[in-house]
């Protein structure tokens, strides 16, 4: 090959490992609110757009929790740890309920009927929405399934669990936050 | 006669809808899983052998067992998980780049073939690349000194 048509095929290659950069930056897993949090800090939640209800019309997101204590319970019937979970998660709901905060699922990647099979037989009472395709979770910097974030009075993250939660977990780093003032 | 062509008419109507849908073929789900995405895998479903993917698979079989068609299908699947379980990459973001760069590539592709066949057609051929190219057979003779050496190969060959 003539060294003047070297160029070209440099700029292709050039672009091509840019692609693969941005690409490897934007769609890697995103640690930032566990660094903040293991720091001591109260990050914002990410901003992610209305979701759809589950088992109901229109739209909800968490600004419509703000004020309350909320556990962002991430999950899907199809993953077992989660399903596991959620005689936990419906039992902290009624703790939480009780001192003015709730559970707020979200139910990841999974069609409507499944997941409102499960609400029913656990008996979910606290809200649900869907994240059809993992849009939102993904912003949450989303490694696995299930996952909960402690969200307080403020509006801000308090606490992150990237496993199912305990019941030691709960009074440990939950009920604490639940005792805060606004 | 009026309402005789009337009634024929009307079960015209009725008969030819019917008789188009049972022609369409029935959805099966070879047919549609491998235009499908497992989500959380992020492969095609039909090769795909996760929980997520046995319920998406659930949940097309139940809506193969009511009837619907593919086309019923795949809007059901894109209305309850959203575009991406059809696998086709977004119109923004970093999923751009998988409908622009084919096209990108596809023309420098072009453009690297037809500049180098006019650089192919412009270049003059060295002579002494035509002679070495032109056959022996039926052309000019070998020029002595390669006379000799294929008469000593030959020679030794036949040793």
């Amino acid at each position: 090959m003539r060294p003047r048509a070297y160029w070209p095929v440099t700029l292709a290659a050039a672009l091509l490992v840019g692609l693969l950069a941005y690409g490897l930056t934007t769609t890697g897993t995103d640690t930032t609110l566990d660094a903040a949090v293991a720091k001591g800090e109260r990050p914002s939640p990410p901003v992610g757009s209305a979701l759809p209800r589950l088992g109901e019309d229109g739209t909800g997101s968490l600004a419509d929790y703000k004020g309350k204590v909320v556990l962002v319970n991430i999950w899907a019937s199809w993953c077992d740890p989660c399903v596991d979970e959620l005689p936990l998660v419906q039992k902290t709901h009624e703790m939480m309920e009780a001192k003015g905060g709730t559970v707020v699922g979200i139910d990841v990647k999974e069609n409507t009927g499944a997941a409102l099979d499960a609400v029913d037989d656990f008996g979910l009472t606290y809200p649900n929405l869907r994240d059809r395709d993992g849009d939102f979770v993904r912003k949450w910097g989303q490694t696995g399934y299930p996952e909960n974030f402690v969200i307080d009075r403020d509006g801000r993250i308090a606490a992150v669990r990237r496993f199912p939660i305990t019941q030691k977990w709960v009074d440990e780093t939950l009920a604490p936050i639940l005792d805060e003032e606004a | 006669m009026r309402a005789l062509l009337a009634l024929l008419a009307l079960l015209l109507a009725v008969a030819a809808p019917a008789a188009q849908a049972a022609q369409a073929p029935r959805a099966s789900l070879p047919d549609i899983e491998d235009e499908v995405m497992c989500l959380e895998c992020r492969t095609p479903l039909n090769v795909s052998t996760s929980d997520v993917a046995d319920q998406q698979r659930a949940f097309i079989s139940e809506l193969i067992d009511q009837g619907r068609t593919k086309a019923e299908i795949k809007a059901a699947l894109v209305r309850e998980y959203g575009p991406r379980v059809l696998g086709e990459p977004e119109e923004k973001g970093f999923g751009l780049a998988a409908w622009i760069v084919p096209i990108l590539v596809a023309l420098g592709a072009l453009a690297l073939v037809i500049v180098t066949a006019r650089r192919w057609r412009r270049e003059p051929q060295p002579a002494g690349a035509e002679a070495a190219a032109a056959p022996a057979e039926g052309g000019r003779e070998l020029d002595p000194e390669d006379a000799r050496r294929l008469d000593a190969e030959l020679a030794a060959y036949d040793r």
